[in-house]
């Protein structure tokens, strides 16, 4: 059967201009690799929409970008989803928010060694990767969480446990396309 | 939102203007015209024809000089935005960036030191689907100057058709070139497109070329009824 990806769209507004560089390359790599797709804002996700779906990206946003925060209880159905989902930037901001982590001022911008440190579906084994970040925030790892990425500060990706829930800090459409496709065919 | 446009008149600031257009204000048009031909940042041949286009669109037209060295040529940047923000109002920049992070993170630095958003709407897309966009929503676009290797003179000054879009996409095979000339395979320049009340017609222009690097210089055009 093929799987069906839900993209929540974190930007400040529905069908804003910034859904063309946040959620759109997204839905074009995945949609090119076989797995159809559906964008979503994020004010409009409920459980009806959410079980259509067999999988979940949680998009990022603008720099200057952070309405998100202040609607951290929109994503309260995030605690009983019962399906793979992966937060990029915002989005693993807001599940660490979600399941009692922080967002703490962590700024960067441009392409950063990344030292995965752990071994896991989503990533592979450890080792350097080159990543392309784009945030004013980070966010600290939640009880439960493993690090899966970054040594110092903030984690630069984690999972729940050995739950198909992750969080990456850096954009995966941004040279490193294989994390989704990866993601897809978990 | 009141948005400015990084605007070289080429394709990509053409179309990221249109597209922001569908929901926002845009402000003014925002064009570095360097002395430098081979600028990292600043797409040169006609920079100076953004006036016209500018007056086809009806949008208000800042043009800022820089000498075009490597990292000095940011400064002036900078200084453009900070100026757009502070005459237009402007509370956020849209440029047309496609796969260069070089070009990106640059701009996005600028905004971030300036509290200002900032917008890109071709963001890695596909390049010859995003060509062939181009031709479907009524943007008509010539090559204006060519810097790679196979690339001969007979591309200077052509329209891009869905021939030669076929045959970008053999080079991208081929040559591994990106389509939409990010790279600085290409450059381009817009005659007429959805946000344009008036076309350009070129009356006169000069060609060089040697050595699979050439431009295609306007040097008068004018507007006409479309």
């Amino acid at each position: 059967m093929i799987c069906r990806i839900l993209l929540a769209d974190l930007c400040y507004k529905k069908n804003s201009l910034s859904r063309f560089e946040f959620v759109h390359p997204i839905r074009e790599i995945l949609e090119r690799s076989g797995f159809p797709c559906k964008i979503c804002h994020y004010l409009e996700v409920t459980d009806n929409v959410l079980a259509s779906y067999d999988k979940v990206i949680l998009c990022g946003t603008a720099l200057k970008d952070n309405a998100y925060m202040e609607q951290i209880e929109s994503f309260s159905w995030l605690k009983d989803l019962n399906k793979p989902t992966l937060g990029i930037c915002a989005g693993m901001q807001v599940i660490s928010a979600s399941f009692g982590g922080s967002i703490v001022p962590q700024p960067a911008i441009g392409l950063n060694m990344i030292e995965i440190i752990r071994s896991s579906p989503l990533l592979g084994e450890p080792r350097q990767i080159e990543g392309y970040h784009l945030h004013n925030f980070a966010a600290t790892l939640p009880e439960g969480f493993l690090r899966l990425a970054g040594r110092n500060d903030a984690p630069v990706a984690f999972q729940r446990g050995t739950l198909p829930l992750y969080g990456i800090l850096f954009h995966p459409e941004v040279r490193n396309r294989w994390i989704l496709e990866r993601f897809a065919n978990l | 939102m009141k948005l400015g446009v990084l605007f070289s008149g080429g394709k990509d600031s053409v179309f990221a203007c249109w597209r922001a257009r569908e929901k926002n204000d845009i402000a003014c048009l925002i064009t570095v015209v360097s002395e430098n031909a081979d600028s990292y940042m600043f797409h040169t041949p006609n920079i100076r024809c953004t006036k016209l286009q500018a007056e086809a669109m009806g949008i208000p037209l800042l043009s800022w000089p820089t000498r075009g060295e490597k990292e000095a040529e940011l400064e002036d940047l900078m200084a453009a935005v900070a100026a757009a923000r502070d005459q237009y109002g402007i509370q956020g920049v849209v440029t047309g960036a496609i796969e260069s992070v070089y070009q990106a993170v640059r701009v996005q630095r600028i905004c971030r030191c300036l509290d200002l958003w900032c917008f890109n709407p071709l963001w890695q897309i596909n390049q010859i689907d995003y060509l062939r966009q181009l031709r479907s929503f009524g943007f008509r676009v010539i090559i204006s100057g060519v810097y790679a290797y196979p690339f001969e003179e007979s591309w200077l000054g052509a329209e891009l058709t869905e021939e030669r879009i076929q045959s970008l996409a053999g080079l991208q095979e081929k040559y591994k070139i990106n389509p939409s000339g990010e790279g600085g395979e290409l450059e381009t320049f817009v005659l007429d497109g959805p946000l344009f009340k008036k076309k350009i017609e070129i009356l006169k222009a000069s060609l060089s070329y040697a050595y699979y690097r050439g431009q295609y210089i306007i040097e008068e055009m004018r507007l006409v009824e479309k």
